[in-house]
């Protein structure tokens, strides 16, 4: 495999890396905030990119993952008092069961069946935590001011959670370049162009498929812990925002689906846009018009994305924008 | 000649470098500001309260602002400064935009956003960063029960806020049995109504429904179907565009009982433009215009006196917003400027350390009511001096809806009745 | 307790009415053109402002109001798919999906920069009806009344029209309608600005019962898919029943349980009808 020669998997990894090592000797408390929600959206887009962009099954629900995983890592954080990494790999575990037991049922509908079916698992799972005790019903759960204490008060918490993040994002997007250049992902590949074809070339399929969605699964719950422990409590509405599914799908198309560099750049793309109207009084509501916009017309003229359309014009650089 | 502007230009680029680190912008010695950073919803499901909480507050900026300032010990004076953002009712915005109060704005103390939810998630990062914050339109109790040592509420806390509204039921019908509970699903009901039912049921009442609606429900038809017949009381509801929904439906659909209570909604002058179907609903206020707070009632009970009397008050809030009434989320804003002050006043510092030991210690009645927090670590914040005042929705000599004062007997302005038979 | 049920029923029946029509306009653009429409939800909202900016502003009757908006819905359906779906049509449902997505986007940014999200009501009131312990309100009676008209019409349009046969030739079978010589752009188009006007239709009409906000939307978009699968997607008619039976649903299911456990139900049973029988409850194409 000898992934460490391609210039395409250090220019991604790197890009990751570099970025956050810089967050983090800067020590801004800003900066932090700003380069948190990027790397969340990296991940986030990144884990999409497994089941959307390699196997081409549209999930409009991959928040669930973040979700349900976040849920169950924040109340083992919370009520039961592990300790924050372990938690964090539990919410993932979660999340992957979750994958794997809903993945069975659903991953056997096409096209946009699938889509509307991961809609629905989304609005289930919300409305079934808001009336589920042990995960605090509709009024959440939190943690007391306390528990900030075990990694050196809240300042220094808040900086060992993003480099915790930090560490995840690396690791997911070292994992969407294994599998682009796996048999496994070859065959993902081959189930989105013709999903018969490839079966019929020896290509399992459903079993296949099911490892995709189970994957993509997995980073979302450890980004979701991080998330809820960093504010200190989530609700039902927080952890399951349809709109956020969304915007997650925008950002993996807007820098091009089934490429690792992709999602990164459509994240961080997506991210300062937002930021930036986010304090303007007059521009705020219109980040979403202008989102959807961008959206437009990249799925009228530019369909590969950013980088898929640079790659299209410049064929010597498909080496290194992986 | 170009070596020469070059060097001119690094010249220049430097001592205006220089120039900006080392002045203050316009500052002398003695003058200080300090800046507040708050949220407030001016967009969103939350913007009726919260325009009136950030009016009330920024009347206080002027007031205070009018007279040079804070006034130190040392007879310096502090002028104030705000900054605020639109956080649209939305809790993921309050977090970010308070963490930018903070880290870029560089806010020096924080007041709440409006509503329980929002502050709860202001609360973790005014913690977080070590600041202070002073809540308003905040009354869950749970916000105080998670070890924050820097927040301080205002409000009478929600385990205080319906029960009262029992002891009026059993005031009108001392053989009433049974209240109806519907609530919204968000921090301040839930707890509001737990203290209610416990407190129901302490006296022997019981409780047949008590169900929780999600924020933003806008049917409750499906609730409302599934009260009993025979309720001696139907309770509860959770902010204004719910809560004013819910009181129309009830109205539209023709629920019979004995009394309505119902949380944030009555209070506010705007509820009265619901016509016929608010007459006869009471509701829990923080604050009332008719409120007989004054420093003479103060100084009997040995307690100090601190800012505008009631009148006062009234006289600035119309001359600055006209016609508008003040209702008690503007009273709370106001409240808010005023706790922040005479502790800073107290503690002659803008040190967070010595402006909450101030605040520890402070008990002092206000044209809002009284104010003392709880200082165990187990409720650290908590309000203890304020007292609810409650209202009813009655008709006035000419047939046009008005509140009045039913509860308790020391505020009171009128007597409570029975809902008319729909 | 049987006052409560019937009242209840009647209650979500009634409701179920203007979901159907909303799930119509959702299930006629799928059958037509396999696209499934994400800006349903913030159209719905669009009808709801219409009427009440004519009911508030100018004083009209909502339901005079609602004529204006059915032409406004059609133009406004047509312009959506001639800038966005003409293009992609044929490219495959992820880009017809997120096409549609951001036309919704794009509307709901900017209703929210117009009309900001504060709850907006229409206060108008037609009494009610008194049958004992049951009261009708007569809002919704003439919604009801108003969805059984449009459905009629609908469906007259569909097997009694020139215009309606195209669209359900087009619907069969794209490339042998063209043969015949039906323009299968311009009906494509003509489909979607029906399925539009049946949204703002349904957004106008639950506009008199409820507050909204431009958000409001969303919730019924999700109802409306749900109702799709539930009648099967494609058959307007099956949009009907789906809409009553989740309105029935809704009725009943509090009755025996917290309100709060309502959406589990619906969506329990959107994935289930999904995986066990695609096709709907009534067959889809």
């Amino acid at each position: 495999m000898s992934f460490w020669r391609q210039p395409g998997f250090w220019l991604n990894v790197l890009l990751v890396t570099v970025g956050g090592a810089v967050v983090i000797l800067l020590g801004q408390d800003t900066l932090r905030e700003t380069a948190f929600t990027v790397l969340m959206f990296i991940a986030l887009a990144s884990s999409l990119n497994i089941i959307m962009g390699f196997a081409g099954y549209v999930n409009f629900g991959h928040i669930v993952f973040f979700g349900l995983g976040g849920y169950f890592g924040f109340f083992l954080l919370s009520q039961l008092e592990w300790p924050l990494y372990l938690a964090m790999i539990a919410g993932g575990c979660l999340s992957v069961v979750v994958a794997l037991v809903v993945g069975a049922a659903v991953l056997r509908l096409r096209g946009a069946y699938f889509a509307l079916a991961t809609i629905g698992i989304n609005e289930a799972a919300r409305a079934f935590v808001a009336n589920f005790p042990p995960f605090g019903g509709a009024t959440g759960l939190y943690v007391n001011f306390s528990a900030y204490d075990k990694y050196g008060g809240a300042g220094q918490a808040l900086w060992w959670i993003f480099i915790l993040l930090w560490l995840v994002t690396i690791a997911t997007v070292v994992l969407c370049y294994l599998v682009k250049h796996s048999r496994f992902g070859l065959g993902l590949i081959a189930i989105r162009e013709d999903e018969d074809a490839a079966m019929v070339m020896g290509v399992k399929a459903p079993w296949d498929k099911t490892k995709a969605f189970a994957l993509s699964a997995f980073f979302p719950g450890l980004v979701g812990t991080l998330y809820f422990f960093k504010n200190g409590n989530v609700e039902p509405e927080d952890a399951f925002r349809f709109q956020l599914s969304l915007e997650i799908l925008v950002m993996v198309m807007l820098g091009g689906k089934g490429l690792v560099l992709g999602p990164i750049l459509g994240a961080f793309a997506y991210e300062r846009l937002r930021g930036y109207l986010l304090i303007s009084p007059i521009f705020k509501n219109l980040h979403l018009a202008l989102s959807g916009g961008v959206l437009l017309l990249i799925v009228l003229f530019v369909p590969g994305g950013a980088v898929g359309w640079v790659r299209d014009r410049f064929p010597r650089l498909r080496r290194v924008l992986e | 000649m170009k070596r020469f502007r070059v060097g001119f230009a690094v010249v220049l680029s430097l001592s205006l470098i220089l120039a900006s680190l080392t002045a203050p912008p316009g500052a002398t010695a003695a003058d200080k500001t300090i800046l507040i950073g708050f949220t407030a919803s001016k967009t969103g499901k939350l913007n009726v309260e919260a325009t009136r909480q950030i009016n009330g507050l920024n009347l206080w900026v002027d007031e205070v602002n009018k007279a040079g300032g804070i006034k130190m010990p040392d007879g310096t004076k502090v002028k104030v400064e705000t900054k605020y953002y639109d956080d649209e009712s939305n809790k993921d915005r309050v977090q970010e935009l308070y963490t930018r109060l903070i880290s870029s704005d560089k806010a020096d103390f924080l007041v709440s956003p409006y509503s329980s939810g929002l502050a709860d998630a202001a609360a973790v990062i005014a913690q977080q960063y070590k600041k202070i914050m002073i809540t308003a339109g905040a009354a869950s109790d749970s916000t105080h029960k998670k070890g924050y040592t820097l927040v301080f509420q205002s409000y009478t806390p929600a385990s205080r806020y319906l029960t009262g509204a029992v002891d009026i039921l059993l005031k009108l019908d001392p053989k009433a049995k049974k209240i109806a509970i519907i609530h919204e699903n968000d921090k301040f009901s839930t707890d509001v109504v737990n203290a209610l039912k416990k407190y129901a049921e302490d006296k022997g009442m019981q409780v047949p429904l008590f169900e929780g609606y999600d924020s933003g429900t806008t049917d409750f038809a499906p609730f409302i179907n599934k009260i009993p017949q025979g309720v001696d009381a139907v309770m509860g509801g959770g902010h204004f565009a719910d809560t004013t929904t819910f009181a129309r439906q009830l109205y539209e659909k023709k629920v019979s009982t004995k009394m309505i209570a119902l949380l944030v909604a009555p209070p506010e002058p705007k509820f009265a433009e619901l016509g016929e179907a608010c007459i006869s609903v009471i509701g829990a206020s923080q604050w009332e215009p008719l409120a007989k707070y004054s420093p003479e009632a103060a100084k009997a009970e040995n307690v100090e006196w601190f800012g505008v009397t009631v009148p006062e008050f009234l006289k600035l809030y119309e001359a600055k917003y006209g016609k508008e009434e003040p209702s008690y989320h503007s009273g709370g804003g106001y409240a808010a400027g005023l706790i922040l002050q005479k502790a800073i006043e107290t503690a002659g510092s803008l040190d967070t350390e010595k402006v909450k030991a101030a605040l520890d210690k402070q008990d002092m009645y206000t044209f809002y009511g009284r104010i003392k927090f709880n200082t165990t670590p187990k409720l650290q914040g908590l309000q203890e001096g304020h007292e609810m005042i409650y209202i009813q929705w009655q008709k006035d000599n000419q047939g046009k809806p008005a509140k009045a004062a039913v509860w308790p007997a020391a505020a009171a302005t009128a007597s409570p009745f029975v809902c008319p038979t729909r | 307790m049987f006052a409560q049920i019937s009242a209840s029923v009647i209650d979500g029946l009634l409701i179920g009415f203007v979901y159907g029509i909303a799930a119509m306009g959702l299930s006629l653009i799928w059958g037509v053109m396999r696209v499934i429409n994400l800006a349903h939800g913030a159209t719905m909202a669009l009808g709801m402002f219409c009427i009440y900016l004519l009911f508030t502003d100018v004083g009209v009757n909502p339901y005079l109001g609602l004529l204006l908006v059915v032409v406004l819905a059609l133009i406004f359906g047509f312009i959506i798919y001639m800038a966005s779906l003409h293009r992609v049509i044929q490219a495959g449902y992820l880009y017809t999906l997120l096409a549609t997505f951001a036309v919704n986007m794009i509307v709901i940014g900017i209703g929210t920069m117009v009309f900001s999200t504060s709850p907006r009501n229409v206060d108008f009131s037609l009494g009610s009806i008194d049958l004992g312990p049951i009261i009708l309100q007569g809002t919704r009676l003439l919604a009801a009344g108003a969805s059984i008209v449009i459905t009629a019409a609908l469906y007259l349009f569909l097997y009694f029209t020139r215009p309606g046969k195209s669209i359900r030739a087009v619907s069969d079978n794209r490339a042998a309608a063209e043969l015949m010589g039906i323009p299968s752009s311009q009906v494509l188009a003509l489909s979607f600005g029906l399925g539009t006007m049946l949204a703002a239709v349904a957004g106008g009409l639950t506009s008199t019962f409820f507050p909204f906000t431009i958000l409001s939307g969303g919730t019924y978009q999700l109802k409306s898919f749900v109702i799709c699968v539930l009648g099967g997607l494609g058959h307007p008619l099956g949009a009907l029943f789906g809409g009553l039976i989740l309105g029935g649903l809704e009725g009943i299911v509090p009755i025996f349980m917290p309100v709060s456990w309502v959406p589990v139900v619906e969506f329990g049973l959107f994935v289930l009808v999904l995986v066990v029988r695609p096709t709907g409850l009534m067959g889809a194409k």
